[in-house]
């Protein structure tokens, strides 16, 4: 085992912060060539016309997922020192819903935005404004609301482990889901279109 | 002095035709590409830090750091806060997520520059006003900041970076969007399409 190299110690905490900072520029570069810059191209995978965000996501996951899975069985990565959220079940749902719902009504999520505000789109900062007084507001209130943000502690906990089942066969499982899933989005976008094509004649 | 105007507007003309053939925007990569590209981004993340990518978490530590230079008394009851604030040894803009973030602004400057994509606009369908959009901006960025925080993560902590290593909380949070998303989308329309 080598990996997570941090973990390791091969390197101190001010290096760290320099590979944050290439590792941000590299995700920026790809959400800017994904087309994630501009809300319009991300709010149409809500109406079924544009499911890059969907094709990107299941995409970047599996890559992901395969690469971890498979850095761990060659015994590279040790995968129980890789950060895992802690999960508590109910706010997260709570959480998640109000995200979505905000998503649609924004246009774009966090990590979106900020690439728009970097090419210039004036709905982006008024949006990151915006997700500053949310987050404001969420600090101001937090104290009657952390017996909620607390409950439903079930600890860190993967699907493997939750469901009883072995690592691989749920990697296998979600590389299944994502083919589906894509499938699903390119025979979608075709219908799509094609209605779209009959409404103009 | 007609015949100065008609020049100038020509010269004009040309000139923002000739500038509008040299900016012409490249179009977007292929998302299946770049999904490779992102995912190879996360997992070089997981490799080398063991962590993931985030983004709500740098402003959430902006806000505390504000808050906290305003009324260090009002932060120091506050667990939400404190935690962001982290103690005295510390300093808390000196964070992973931080830097991380900076690193997306300049990356997606980067890309937009090469491409011809950075353009001042305002992104919205063709049905709504700027105004309304502007307005939807402000309330969809407050929910999402709230809703993130109650997740304990956004839709790159939690959905891209905890779903790649199968967390499940991760992976109700994802669920959990997409359903907020179609749920509201229809009552969204007029801003989109």
């Amino acid at each position: 085992m080598n990996a997570p190299l941090f973990k390791f110690e091969y390197f101190n905490t001010d290096v760290s912060l320099i590979i944050a900072f290439a590792i941000g520029i590299a995700f920026g570069i790809a959400l800017e060539k994904g087309g994630f810059g501009r809300a319009t191209i991300l709010a149409s995978q809500f109406y079924f016309t544009n499911m890059r965000v969907l094709k990107v996501m299941f995409t970047a996951i599996v890559t992901a997922m395969l690469g971890l899975y498979f850095l761990s069985v060659v015994g590279f990565v040790d995968l129980s020192l890789i950060y895992l959220t802690q999960t508590n079940m109910l706010p997260m749902i709570v959480g998640g819903l109000i995200a979505g719902v905000g998503f649609v009504i924004g246009g774009y999520c966090p990590g979106t935005s900020m690439v728009a505000v970097a090419t210039g789109k004036i709905d982006a900062v008024v949006y990151v404004i915006g997700m500053v007084f949310g987050i404001f507001i969420f600090g101001e209130m937090f104290p009657s609301i952390e017996n909620f943000f607390n409950s439903g502690f079930m600890g860190s906990v993967t699907l493997p482990a939750y469901f009883n089942l072995s690592y691989g066969f749920v990697v296998f499982l979600v590389v299944l889901m994502a083919i589906g899933a894509f499938a699903a989005a390119e025979w979608g976008e075709k219908k799509m279109a094609a209605k779209a094509g009959k409404e103009k004649q | 002095m007609i015949s100065l105007t008609k020049i100038l507007t020509h010269a004009f003309e040309k000139d923002e035709s000739h500038v509008h053939i040299e900016m012409k925007e490249k179009p977007y990569s292929n998302p299946y590409l770049v999904g490779v590209g992102l995912g190879l981004v996360l997992l070089a993340a997981f490799v080398i830090m063991g962590r993931g990518l985030g983004a709500s978490g740098a402003l959430s530590t902006a806000v505390a750091v504000t808050v906290n230079k305003i009324a260090p008394e009002h932060t120091s009851q506050n667990n939400f806060y404190k935690e962001y604030i982290g103690d005295e040894n510390t300093n808390p803009l000196m964070d992973w997520l931080i830097f991380q973030t900076l690193g997306v602004l300049v990356g997606g400057f980067i890309s937009g520059i090469i491409s011809h994509r950075v353009k001042k606009g305002i992104e919205k369908g063709p049905r709504i006003s700027s105004k309304m959009r502007l307005i939807y901006a402000f309330v969809g960025g407050g929910l999402l900041g709230y809703g993130a925080k109650l997740a304990r993560g956004c839709m790159s902590g939690q959905a891209l970076s905890g779903g790649a290593v199968l967390n499940l909380g991760s992976w109700a949070f994802m669920m959990m969007v997409f359903a907020g998303g179609y749920a509201a989308a229809y009552f969204m329309r007029r801003q989109w399409i």
